[in-house]
């Protein structure tokens, strides 16, 4: 049990002892940051190392060039996607670790999670490596080429011509195939908290009032699992539109994402303002996103 | 196998295609971890065949000194940044788990904003901020890396928080008033009656902000200088200009770290506490 709220005004000194600090560093090693940031925003450039803040929009306009545009569109679309494919993948793993017997549940939770507490550098990497032209997936694919081929030699076809490896890495699909690999752990531990909670016995009540399988699927399983979906997919997507490493290390010149667009602001570009504009536009998406949800949330308590 | 009972209706881990799906998935998110730890083993420039044993990589990686001075500055980063984000995090827990204050629902969402705000937008917002405020960069080690580590206890101490947050809701006020009365003053019992009911959970946050600092490359890579590269910093070099057998020596002892580093946060809090806490 949690003990009863104290007011602050009766504790004076605790409270003191306990608040400055964590209110002082948010304040000047957080908000301070941010809050440059934001104003940097209206500002331009006006030295080689001297940025005037003038109140402009400008960079707000620039941000909504097409070009700019174009690449948050896709960046969203990217990030949806990625989080449909976890989804997809993940659901049914979440449920097996639910309906699994106990005594193995630990360990489908800790194989899940491991990958989670491994370096996400090395992850891509390691991704990398095995997507290369002299990688195994192109070892692989080989293979099938060649089994298929010796199967058409079989019926009498000409076979095929001989394997030659294909470009895996440094597009849009080695892209989303990365942030799938880097997020589907964020997608299945919420799930399986949502799916653990859920009340077994009305799977069972459904199924045994004659429902099939998969209508007990859709029309029991999921729509109890909502809140666990919809976590599930903010814990995903967030991330996964501001990734900035998948799409470096393993997209093509096309691939790029809103986080690379403004990484070179601040790097190669040195155009600190409209980099400043284009963060707190991710942001202001975030927020969006979060708003959102929350909406959605308190809809279905006031229907409960 | 063949003498077993019939498969329950609810018993869908016992259906074939259930356990393909997930022995699949764990393909998926093992195998190129496997690879690249096997092939840190291997007696050749180029990672496709085994040539044969050899650990000759682990000794390059090992005699590269900006490799190993990288690790050291992870090390010494992710270690400076527990310690303070423990406290900071600790502190916030039971700041907002006891007291009622104005504006405290602006702290406490304000709080847990460092964890949404993506990564990019806070490196970004580091660079801006240690620019304006000419922070010192040829400090002597390790005050070169205060910086980064300033960078990641903003990130961490959020987590901490929320960890031990988790831990307090269980604790009876009872236990102490029961200390305050017998003549416990407010710091006694602090300390010897909330923080042990704390500790599991201190242990799990430590760990929790130990991995998520080492892990780290978007913001310290807005933040890091020269002289201040960091493991994944320099990994991320290293991946970008040549790959090298070496990466993969690197990359196995740290995933070895890691694993050994969940292992012992699993003996203190169980798979379920540590899932809950993501």
């Amino acid at each position: 049990m949690s003990g009863p709220l104290q007011d602050w005004k009766s504790q004076k000194k605790p409270f003191a002892a306990v608040a400055s600090a964590p209110v002082f560093w948010l304040a000047l090693f957080f908000i301070a940051p941010m809050t440059i940031v934001w104003l940097y925003s209206f500002g331009q450039n006006a030295g080689p190392a001297d940025i005037d803040i003038s109140g402009t929009l400008d960079n707000y306009k620039r941000a909504t060039e097409w070009l700019y545009l174009s690449i948050f569109l896709k960046s969203l679309a990217v990030a949806a996607l990625t989080t449909l494919i976890c989804l997809i993948i993940g659901f049914p793993v979440a449920m097996a670790i639910t309906f699994v017997a106990p005594k193995w549940r630990p360990w489908l939770l800790l194989g899940i999670m491991l990958p989670f507490w491994t370096n996400l550098l090395i992850r891509t990497y390691a991704l990398m490596a095995l997507m290369g032209t002299n990688g195994y997936m192109n070892k692989g694919l080989g293979g099938l080429w060649e089994g298929a081929s010796w199967l058409r030699t079989l019926v009498g076809m000409q076979p095929l011509e001989a394997w030659t490896p294909v470009q895996l890495l440094y597009n849009n699909f080695a892209v989303v195939l990365g942030l799938v690999y880097v997020h589907l752990p964020f997608m299945v531990l919420p799930l399986y908290s949502a799916l653990d909670r859920l009340d077994k016995s009305l799977i069972e009540a459904s199924l045994d009032l004659g429902a099939g399988h998969f209508k007990t699927f859709m029309q029991v399983v999921v729509p109890l699992a909502a809140p666990g979906i919809v976590a599930g997919v903010m814990i995903t997507l967030i991330p996964a539109l501001g990734a900035y490493l998948t799409p470096d290390l393993m997209g093509g010149t096309d691939s790029q994402m809103i986080a690379n667009v403004i990484e070179r602001q601040f790097k190669r570009a040195n155009d600190w303002p409209f980099g400043a504009a284009l963060s707190f536009l991710l942001i202001y998406a975030m927020f969006i996103l979060i708003a959102l949800q929350s909406m959605r949330s308190n809809k279905v308590k006031e229907v409960r | 196998m063949f003498t077993r009972t019939a498969i329950a209706p609810l018993e869908y881990t016992r259906k074939l295609w259930m356990r393909s799906w997930v022995g699949l998935t764990m393909l998926f998110l093992y195998a190129p971890l496997i690879v690249l730890m096997i092939f840190s083993f291997n007696d050749s420039k180029r990672n496709v065949m085994w040539k044969g044993f050899t650990l000759k990589y682990y000794e390059k990686a090992l005699n590269n000194d900006s490799l190993v001075e990288a690790m050291v500055n992870s090390l010494t980063i992710a270690f400076l940044a527990t310690i303070v984000s423990l406290v900071i995090g600790a502190l916030a827990a039971v700041m907002l788990w006891r007291f009622r204050f104005p504006f405290k629902g602006l702290v406490e969402g304000t709080m847990s904003l460092p964890i949404i705000v993506p990564e990019i937008c806070l490196g970004v917002a580091f660079l801006i901020f240690f620019a304006k405020v000419d922070w010192p960069t040829d400090l002597p080690w390790p005050l070169n890396l205060s910086a980064i580590t300033i960078a990641h206890i903003t990130f961490c101490f959020p987590f901490v928080a929320m960890v031990v947050r988790a831990r307090l809701a269980s604790f009876n006020n009872e236990e102490e008033e029961a200390a305050k009365d017998l003549g416990a003053t407010e710091w006694q019992a602090f300390r010897d009656v909330l923080l042990p009911h704390i500790k599991p959970s201190l242990v799990a946050g430590a760990l929790l902000a130990f991995t998520l600092s080492l892990d780290d490359f978007v913001i310290t890579f807005f933040t890091s200088g020269p002289d201040t590269i960091t493991f994944p910093v320099k990994v991320y070099s290293m991946v970008r200009f040549s790959v090298t057998p070496e990466v993969n020596a690197a990359s196995t002892i740290l995933i070895v770290l890691t694993v050994a580093l969940t292992f012992v946060a699993l003996k203190y809090q169980g798979v379920k506490g540590i899932s809950d806490a993501h």
